[in-house]
């Protein structure tokens, strides 16, 4: 690539005529990085006429690499733009080859089609989508509870190992950060209570607004939030993966349903562990209650499980456990098709689990506004 | 230095992942302006030799010398250096998927010279026209077949006019006329850019048009058994196994009718 070791000359180039020829000589360092690379007009050769033939000078050349091949392209373009032929044998042997692989005029770049602004398409667009979408959640949640109940008869084309693996990661696993979100919202809680309760000397009223709040709303919503964002998330992405890998579509081949093989062992997984993850953070969160109200009142332990056990009822924890499994089967079904839906790139895979995240929270709380009001409704 | 030095010396380099040794004491030069290949069967470590070279795996012993310079010596700021004159052409092109095509090209010249966007777009349209690809510049990889994901990797590869391009089984999943025209891209770019190429394959027809060097690495014995060009292995190999892989024979057929087997 160096022809020649001397200082830095800048690129000049000029058109002329000796003896009756067109000759393009160039001259200097045409070195692409050091961006002096000059532009060859794009008529700058219409006055030379067409039909005739443009040569070379390259003697006065110093270093150059791909700078002046894109000099040179120019000038290829510009003489094809006039008719006018180019003479490459006066071009050193390198160039002439680079020169040659490249083409003699561009492609003009298409120009985007204007996009309509149509209401009504595009309204009548995005209905169809949530009818299209809802159809095939529906389908999905179908097919998971026909493999979940022969699951139960233990007839599925469920490998159990899958499932163990499955329920290992979304339970287990995620004790750690159950507890911790659990224990924090429980002494939230009881802060909170206890500030607003001394004033009226009703100290032991916080066991009430603990235990309840935890055990109606607080526990099942936090868990579920930390599951879409812990195994949510991972099973988007982990299915999104699957496909950019062409692994799904070799699944289909084999014919082995990727409804019993995937999605299955996940959305059984979260439901089986949801449940009793929920019963944990119920437990978990009233000893953070417990921890602050022995610290910051003036109640007794005895006393606060005594009026912790009197204030929720064993039908409010079948309430809440029904909730979680509700969760469970709401995150499960969207964060598959998710993964399922996504494209082969892996940009996609990191939109699949956002996606996944971000549905699995707003679901989550969505649908727990619903059963709140069913609860108001049911008179629970 | 002078013209004639090896731009690449692999000196008694053994490259491990953990207890299990790849490939041991290898030694091998690479001349200026060569098309250099990595030969051997599927497995016996091709890849990873070129990963040690390309700096993304340090050799467990030996050093790899870059114009008489240890590579792997040297601080991670001047690896990055000596790096920026390398282009690798990987296996299946691994352009970046969140970008367009003609993104992928502008990305290291953005990152690593301080040329205006004119010039830049100017670079990657050339580099793109080199290997044939300059309509396809606000394409997504996504959108790209196997071949053409290859040569937009290549024009990559070339954004930085590097001394030494590395490919990875370059026409592993072409077909043999989009892989011959391969062939004939690396051979004009050689002789046009005057770059130093490292190849690493088993595809002999390729193999036989462009190299002129190369090294044939043994899974069994996990070293460099022979050396010199494809052509001249195939024709002038001592060793049988070199002998049987570049006239794709096996082994026992160029031994059975010459000697007995015990």
């Amino acid at each position: 690539m160096t022809q020649n070791a001397r200082s830095d000359l800048p690129p000049a180039w000029q058109v002329s005529v000796t003896q009756g020829k067109h000759v393009l000589a160039l001259s200097g360092d045409w070195v692409a990085q050091s961006g002096r690379i000059p532009d060859f007009p794009p008529r700058g050769l219409a006055e030379i006429g067409s039909g005739q033939a443009l040569a070379f000078d390259m003697a006065g050349i110093g270093r150059w690499d791909s700078g002046l091949i894109a000099f040179l392209w120019d000038a290829k373009r510009a003489a094809s733009l006039s008719g006018i032929a180019i003479d490459p044998a006066t071009l050193p042997d390198s160039a002439r080859k680079l020169l040659g692989l490249l083409p003699e005029r561009l492609a003009e770049p298409e120009a985007a089609p204007r996009r309509r602004f149509r209401p009504l398409n595009w309204f009548g667009g995005r209905i169809l989508d949530v009818l299209n979408e809802t159809g095939i959640l529906s389908t999905l949640l179908a097919t998971t509870a026909k493999g979940g109940v022969l699951a139960l008869t233990g007839r599925a084309r469920m490998r159990s190992v899958d499932l163990f693996a499955n329920i290992r990661d979304a339970g287990p696993s995620a004790l750690l950060i159950v507890s911790v979100v659990n224990f924090l919202i429980g002494a939230i809680l009881a802060f909170v209570g206890a500030v607003q309760l001394r004033k009226f000397a009703a100290d032991i009223y916080v066991a009430n607004l603990v235990g309840l709040a935890l055990v109606r709303e607080m526990a099942a919503v936090m868990t579920a939030i930390v599951m879409a964002g812990r195994t949510g998330g991972a099973y988007a992405a982990r299915i999104a993966t699957m496909q950019g890998n062409e692994e799904i579509d070799a699944l289909q081949v084999v014919g082995i349903p990727v409804a019993d093989y995937i999605l299955l062992p996940s959305i059984l997984a979260l439901v089986f562990t949801m449940p009793f993850l929920y019963l944990y953070g119920c437990l978990v969160g009233m000893l953070g209650g417990f921890a602050v109200s022995i610290a910051m009142l003036n109640i007794t332990g005895a006393g606060y499980l005594a009026q912790t056990l009197d204030a929720v009822p064993l039908d409010q924890f079948v309430f809440g456990f029904g909730k979680s499994i509700a969760f469970a089967i709401l995150i499960g079904v969207t964060s598959c098709r998710i993964g399922l839906k996504a494209g082969r790139s892996a940009a996609d895979v990191g939109v699949a689990a956002t996606r996944a995240v971000v549905t699995g929270i707003v679901g989550v709380i969505a649908l727990d506004a619903i059963f709140a009001v069913l609860a108001d409704v049911a008179g629970l | 230095m002078t013209e004639t030095d090896p731009i690449l010396s692999v000196r008694g380099v053994t490259l491990a992942f953990g207890p299990k040794i790849i490939q041991h004491d290898l030694s091998f030069d690479v001349r200026r302006g060569s098309i250099f290949a990595v030969m051997g069967g599927s497995g016996c470590g091709k890849s990873t030799v070129l990963k040690s070279m390309i700096g993304l795996l340090r050799p467990r012993t030996g050093s790899v010398l870059v114009e008489n310079e240890d590579y792997w010596a040297g601080t991670e700021a001047r690896r990055t250096a000596i790096g920026r004159r390398f282009g690798v052409l990987f296996q299946s092109g691994a352009l970046w998927s969140g970008l367009t095509v003609g993104e992928n090209v502008a990305l290291p010249l953005r990152m690593f010279t301080r040329l205006n966007d004119a010039a830049i777009s100017r670079l990657v349209r050339l580099k793109l026209g080199l290997v044939g690809m300059e309509d396809s510049i606000e394409q997504r990889p996504s959108e790209l077949s196997g071949g053409m994901r290859k040569r937009a990797g290549l024009a990559r590869a070339l954004a930085l006019d590097p001394d030494v391009l590395f490919f990875d089984e370059p026409s592993a999943g072409l077909d043999p006329i989009t892989s011959s025209r391969l062939d004939d891209l690396i051979l004009n770019l050689r002789d046009g850019l005057g770059a130093t190429i490292v190849i690493v394959s088993h595809e002999l027809p390729s193999l036989f048009a462009i190299a002129d060097d190369g090294v044939f690495l043994d899974a069994e014995t996990k070293t460099a058994i022979a050396h010199g060009s494809p052509s001249a292995l195939r024709d002038h190999c001592p060793n049988k196994q070199v002998e049987a892989f570049m006239r794709r024979e096996r082994p026992e057929a160029l031994t059975a009718g010459k000697q007995p087997v015990p």
